[in-house]
């Protein structure tokens, strides 16, 4: 049975902005004419904790989590959520994750070790995983803080969503004097899949 | 046109349709939204109250006068706001009151998970629960007509997952609503016993018929299909029903109290099991099997946390994906902890240095009773630090509360820390009172209050003066100090603590996420000097980090903001102003 619904679960740590990239990600969905919910984290996860935002677009949604086992895409703004939230994504799944490592206060503090190959892991159980320089990118395009962006546009890449509408909802939703660097880190974050 | 908004924007919305013209609350996650979304529309009034009860009380005060109120608050704030509330039962309206309780099943940003649809059975009031955001606009709006037709108070009861999830909402137009007369009806407003006898017996006659309209009302529906299984629920389960279970009968309850026995008891009789889904308490459940109907809920559901699609998936059709690649037992946790430049973190060091022992509150705060600070000893509800460090102080003695200090927010010392305050005047306690002063209600997401000196519109409106206010209660010893001056602060706490009188110390600082920090000034670790003695770890702070091979620390610059903590910290002069 195919699925009627696409499930996207964008994962980090709280700061680094999967509240924006969510809603320039349902805007567009709505634009596109689909049901579209989003689920939110708000309060005490934001201080750096791990936070998970979903999304789901279709004909018809339902509940506005994500099935364990069911999301197509799996956008990790930070290795170690990426791997926090692997049983979301189906097997057949795609997971993107940023080339980012912030430790957890029990790595800090070297309670624990920070798991060096967690994305080979990943990689070795959903084949399909690209691992991207997004912060990097970003800092050329002229802020590292828009990373998230730049995994936006490689999003939209491999989801197939429309450039103009993705485009217009960056524009609505960045601060005003961050725009264009925004527009060029998610073409940067296109480019990407395109080559 | 349709478009997404969060449960909690809905219902803003929906009360604005309705006509209401005032709205109150107390900031509070999953609530906060509610009014803030509120305040934005024209030619209505809203307001940040200091506590849930005053702002329940203005909004009683506000439908008495005639208007249309709405009052929002998280689900322990309705415990706060508990006592007029079940009076206000008695009176009922004149302007139609819609009091919304945002439940936190799974505790995502909160102490407990009390399930507040019990308020509905105990105060004797309709509560409706929306599924999502449409439903939130909708049930908002009728809320207000069944508060009027049935002159009752209406809670809208809703969870954190609708009021933090976006799904689409068909706005209506603003209907024209007339602020109703006033005419003074003592019988009726004026709780003496003589009068709220009379006033219990129309609660009851309400009851009776507000069940009535249960049984025919729009809220409650039943969509028959496969009668194998028939499942009753409400809220955001219903749609975690319709994706986990297709094609199952479902009753779908809007309305939760009073419920609707008939439609209950027609449902039950064509489905040959029937099953309640209902997250925290079994309240439908246990109404169900006390009318003698066989009804399956909490023996399969637990009582604990929020509800799943997969959950309802592995209970009902015995599948399971938990821990499917079998990789999330071997992630470290990331616990949520203070941010880079907070000045609290430098107050939960010393507090620990000092070993003192801390009666804590509810805020950003209550983050420093995590490792590595650990440095909070309880934490009950909003303002209980304060009477907690009078109780043990009188269980232990005066010597005990030189050991001892409360810590309290200054939003939550204004919600309810001035009265316990009084309390160790009047009754002569010794205890050092911390007030954690960062100018804001920060966890709620940076809303103002009394002593912010700014109005829920940014309006300026006169500051409440903490320090006047502390020394007009008794305190005679109040100090303020900056909590990111080490020094200053521990010795204020060694004087205070030394002496066997109530004392304050303000530790005054703008929340590090409002006012970036003054300095711009970077700061390195010099590897000659540092030790690796990992003192500078233990403050918690993702701006310093540790390399466990070369065992050094290491500045973490995208992080760090230059608060100059951890150099008042290390002993060894290690971290340096990276001159530039």
């Amino acid at each position: 049975m195919s699925k009627q619904v696409t499930d996207i679960l964008i994962v980090g740590v709280g700061g680094q902005g999967t509240l924006l990239t969510s809603r320039i990600l349902a805007d567009v969905a709505v634009q596109m004419g689909y049901d579209v919910k989003v689920s939110e984290i708000h309060g005490m996860a934001q201080r750096g904790g791990s936070v998970v935002t979903q999304v789901r677009y279709g004909k018809k949604v339902y509940s506005p989590i994500i099935k364990k086992g069911d999301a197509d895409i799996l956008l990790a703004f930070e290795k170690l959520e990426a791997a926090r939230w692997l049983d979301y994504i189906k097997p057949d799944g795609m997971v993107i994750i940023n080339d980012e490592r912030v430790d957890p206060l029990p790595v800090m503090s070297g309670k624990v070790k920070y798991p060096e190959d967690i994305v080979d892991k990943i990689q070795n159980l959903i084949p399909n995983t690209r691992l991207i320089n997004a912060t990097e990118i970003a800092g050329q395009c002229g802020n590292a803080r828009a990373a998230n962006v730049v995994l936006v546009g490689v999003l939209a890449a491999v989801a197939g969503l429309p450039v103009k509408e993705m485009e217009s909802a960056i524009r609505a939703l960045v601060p005003e004097k961050a725009i264009n660097i925004n527009l060029k880190a998610f073409e940067e974050g296109m480019k990407i899949i395109a080559d | 046109m349709k478009r997404l908004m969060i449960g909690n924007e809905a219902i803003a919305r929906g009360a604005y349709e309705a006509g209401a013209t005032v709205a109150t609350a107390y900031p509070g996650t999953p609530s906060t939204e509610i009014v803030s979304s509120f305040a934005k529309f024209d030619g209505v009034y809203a307001e940040w109250s200091p506590n849930e009860k005053v702002a329940l009380e203005v909004g009683i005060g506000a439908s008495i006068g005639g208007a249309r109120i709405l009052v929002a608050m998280k689900h322990v704030g309705v415990n706060v706001a508990a006592d007029p509330l079940y009076t206000f039962a008695y009176t009922g309206v004149n302007g139609g009151l819609v009091l919304v309780s945002a439940d936190d099943p799974g505790m995502h940003s909160s102490q407990n998970e009390q399930d507040n649809r019990g308020y509905g059975k105990f105060a004797k009031i309709p509560v409706l629960e929306p599924t999502d955001s449409q439903e939130a606009l909708e049930f908002c709006k009728m809320g207000f007509d069944i508060s009027e037709k049935f002159d009752t108070p209406v809670m809208l009861r809703i969870t954190t997952r609708l009021a933090h999830s976006q799904t689409m909402v068909e706005t209506g137009e603003k209907e024209e609503y007339e602020v109703k007369g006033y005419k003074k009806n003592a019988p009726k407003y004026v709780m003496l016993p003589a009068n709220a006898r009379g006033r219990h017996v129309e609660v009851e006659k309400r009851m009776l018929e507000l069940k009535e309209y249960a049984e025919s009302s729009e809220l409650n529906w039943i969509e028959l299909a496969d009668t194998k299984i028939g499942i009753i629920t409400s809220g955001v389960p219903y749609q975690y029903v319709k994706e986990a279970m297709p094609g199952v009968s479902i009753l779908k309850l809007g309305m939760v109290n009073p419920l609707p026995e008939t439609l209950i008891k027609e449902f039950a009789q064509k489905v040959d099991r029937l099953v309640v889904i209902e997250e925290l308490e079994p309240v439908i459940e246990e109404q169900i099997k006390s009318w003698g109907i066989q009804v399956e809920g909490k023996e399969l559901f637990s009582l604990l946390g929020e509800y799943s699609p997969e959950l309802i998936e592995k209970v009902l059709k015995g599948v399971n994906n938990e821990d499917m690649y079998g990789l999330v037992k071997e992630i470290p946790g990331r616990p949520p902890l203070l941010c880079p430049g907070c000045p609290h973190r430098g107050v939960f060091y010393t507090l620990r240095k000092m070993r003192l022992i801390v009666a804590g509150d509810i805020g950003c705060y209550t983050l420093g009773a995590l490792s590595p600070l650990d440095g909070i000893d309880t934490t009950i509800c909003m303002g209980a630090s304060i009477g907690t460090a009078m109780g043990m102080e009188k269980a232990r003695g005066e010597e005990f509360a030189e050991k001892m200090v409360a810590v309290i927010g200054d939003s939550t010392f204004v919600h309810s820390g001035i009265t316990p305050l009084i309390d160790i005047v009047y009754n002569q306690g010794t205890s050092t009172v911390l007030i954690l002063d960062n100018d804001t209600t920060a966890m709620t997401g940076h809303q103002e209050h009394p002593a912010t000196g700014k109005t829920i519109t940014s309006q300026p409106t006169r500051k409440l003066d903490l320090v006047a206010l502390v020394k007009s209660v008794g305190i005679e010893n109040v100090q303020v100090v900056d909590p990111l001056k080490l020094d200053e602060l521990q010795n204020a706490l060694k004087e205070e603590l030394g002496k066997r009188e109530p004392s304050v110390i303000i530790a005054k600082r703008p929340c590090a996420l409002i006012e970036r920090q003054p300095s711009g000034v970077k700061y390195y670790v010099d590897p000659e000097l540092c030790t690796g003695c990992k003192l500078c770890i233990r403050i918690g702070c993702t701006g310093i980090n540790f390399l466990d091979e070369e065992k050094i620390a290491v500045m973490n610059d995208n992080n760090c903001v230059g608060c100059g903590l951890c150099p008042q910290i290390c002993k060894f002069d290690a971290i340096k102003v990276l001159e530039v």
